[in-house]
């Protein structure tokens, strides 16, 4: 396998334009929540102009000697005058204080969206005085060339933005468009297979914000292209666009049904009981809308599938009711299981719920609402708890309880007035 | 103790409560859409379009304004961890 260049050297991208990230083949998992089976790079660029020089993005800590051994071979300190972060994630910004100390002259250029995180990751010493806050149509002069700004936000911080540089058709996309794939090879024509990461990379670290990553295609797809440099993976120089396009392909909805709000109703049952509240819910959906079946409702029994595909299914949904027993003061784990899953979707305004049969205490209810509500659902009505066997009054507040959260969704709900004492 | 109501357009709720409620304070026992992360004023994730009664909201600190001015928040909108409610009715709607 021949490197791109001298390893210890900046790679030229561009004219004007070189890397100065750093390899890290031995990595084999990311933030806990990625294999990383080929290791990553932490892509660092520097772009030079006829009056300054950018350094765009910085390393992981630890691979900051390599950094500024590579910046040094193409670029004195006291040339820099601008530090571009595109997000301040600690696996780019590692290198940014010993950076801002030895490049006196620069400041650093973040998006607004980074100010809360500024406080929480560097010493304010070391920032006074030295930040400008940029966003679209905003751009840093180099003389000859200027580095533009799109404000790209959740990709995947909340301060993400991609730096473009027009006189070279480079987008510095940060994380966007990356994946964790280490090859020295560092060009998408040079480098070996990497499409099972570009699609593991997306799927769980930009598939949660799918409606920014739509807005971020939104304002790169006008662009012409001739190269991407993403903060990880190979820089993208052949058919760039293509990897704009999977990106709008894998955002796309899945699934949808046209002109149907879709409703599902997941349950697990050790006796039976919870399994006909869970009949009962989703008669009341349909019921709310069997005139006009512009709701689609679903029945999932949890015991008999796995958690996957129904997180699919729950990112195209509208409302999700579950329903599980108590078992010693808990719902039961494939409940949790799936509801620990959902952070891989975005779901964020769908309408929750839920309900279950308990012996004792019925603690299942409220801690299933709970967790809906930190996902950042909207749960309108209280769940229904029935104590063992349901009783008439019971299946009656469940069939009330999936009607009302299909009237609902079509915008029929009944309005209602409470006190916030009855809340407590 | 004077009272206000607020109403979540997004749920079809309107609670009543005591003046100098905070929207936070309720707008998550009733299970409306707003969301929230860092519940300090700082993150802009529970910024609320206040959809009718805006006047009856109390001012917005030096802290609050920055933040929604950061985040180009438009007209008519408040953080929902920091807006207090001083009496009347007013309307709301997750961003």
């Amino acid at each position: 396998m021949r490197p791109a260049a001298d390893l210890d050297g900046a790679v030229p991208v561009a004219a004007g334009v070189h890397w100065i990230g750093a390899f890290d083949p031995d990595l084999r998992s990311f933030d806990i929540i990625l294999r990383t089976a080929n290791g990553t790079s932490y892509n660092a660029y520097v772009v030079r102009g006829s009056h300054g020089v950018a350094v765009i993005d910085t390393v992981k800590t630890n691979f900051s000697e390599t950094f500024f051994r590579r910046l040094e071979s193409i670029a004195d300190y006291d040339e820099i005058t601008t530090i571009v972060l595109n997000h301040l994630e600690p696996d780019h910004s590692g290198a940014l204080p010993e950076l801002l100390r030895r490049a006196p002259g620069a400041t650093l250029l973040v998006s607004p969206q980074a100010r809360l995180m500024l406080k929480g990751l560097f010493d304010p010493a070391d920032l006074a005085g030295r930040i400008a806050f940029v966003g679209t149509g905003d751009s840093a002069d180099l003389g000859d060339r200027q580095l533009e700004f799109f404000n790209t936000p959740y990709l995947h911080w909340p301060d993400t933005q991609c730096t473009w540089l027009a006189a070279e058709g480079v987008l510095f996309s940060a994380d966007f468009l990356g994946c964790h794939y280490c090859d020295t090879r560092l060009f998408n024509d040079a480098v070996g297979d990497f499409r099972f990461s570009f699609e593991y990379y997306y799927a769980h670290i930009m598939r949660p914000f799918r409606t920014y990553v739509h807005s971020a295609l939104d304002l790169i797809e006008p662009l012409p292209l001739r190269i991407i440099a993403p903060g990880h993976g190979p820089i993208l120089r052949q058919s760039p666009r293509d990897y704009v396009s999977r990106y709008r392909a894998l955002s796309a909805s899945r699934l949808r049904c046209a002109n149907t709000r879709t409703l599902l109703v997941f349950y697990i049952s050790a006796y039976g009981a919870t399994r006909r509240m869970a009949e009962a819910v989703a008669a009341g959906a349909e019921s709310a809308s069997s005139a006009t079946g512009e709701v689609r409702v679903s029945l999932y029994d949890l015991e008999g599938g796995d958690a996957q595909p129904f997180v699919d299914l729950i990112e195209e949904a509208d409302a999700l009711l579950f329903g599980s027993p108590t078992i010693n003061g808990d719902a039961v784990k494939p409940v949790w299981d799936l509801l620990s899953s959902l952070t891989m979707v975005d779901v964020k305004g769908k309408l929750g719920g839920a309900f279950g049969s308990y012996g004792w205490s019925g603690e299942a209810v409220p801690m299933i609402e709970d967790r809906l509500r930190r996902l950042k659902l909207r749960v309108p009505l209280p769940g229904v708890r029935a104590r063992l066997t349901p009783t008439a009054d019971d299946f009656t507040a469940c069939h009330d309880l999936g009607s009302e959260i299909a009237l609902h969704l079509l915008g029929r709900a009944t309005p209602r007035t409470i006190d916030l004492a009855q809340l407590a | 103790m004077p009272k206000a109501s607020i109403t979540f357009q997004d749920i079809g709720v309107t609670v009543t409560v005591p003046a100098g409620t905070r929207l936070i304070e309720v707008s998550e026992k009733v299970g409306a859409g707003i969301t929230y992360g860092c519940r300090e004023g700082e993150c802009c994730t529970c910024l609320t379009r206040i959809v009718s009664g805006h006047e009856h909201l109390a001012a917005p600190s030096v802290l609050e304004d920055q933040v929604l001015k950061d985040n180009l928040a438009p007209r008519r909108h408040r953080l929902a961890c920091q807006a207090q409610v001083l009496g009347g009715s007013i309307v709301v709607q997750p961003a």
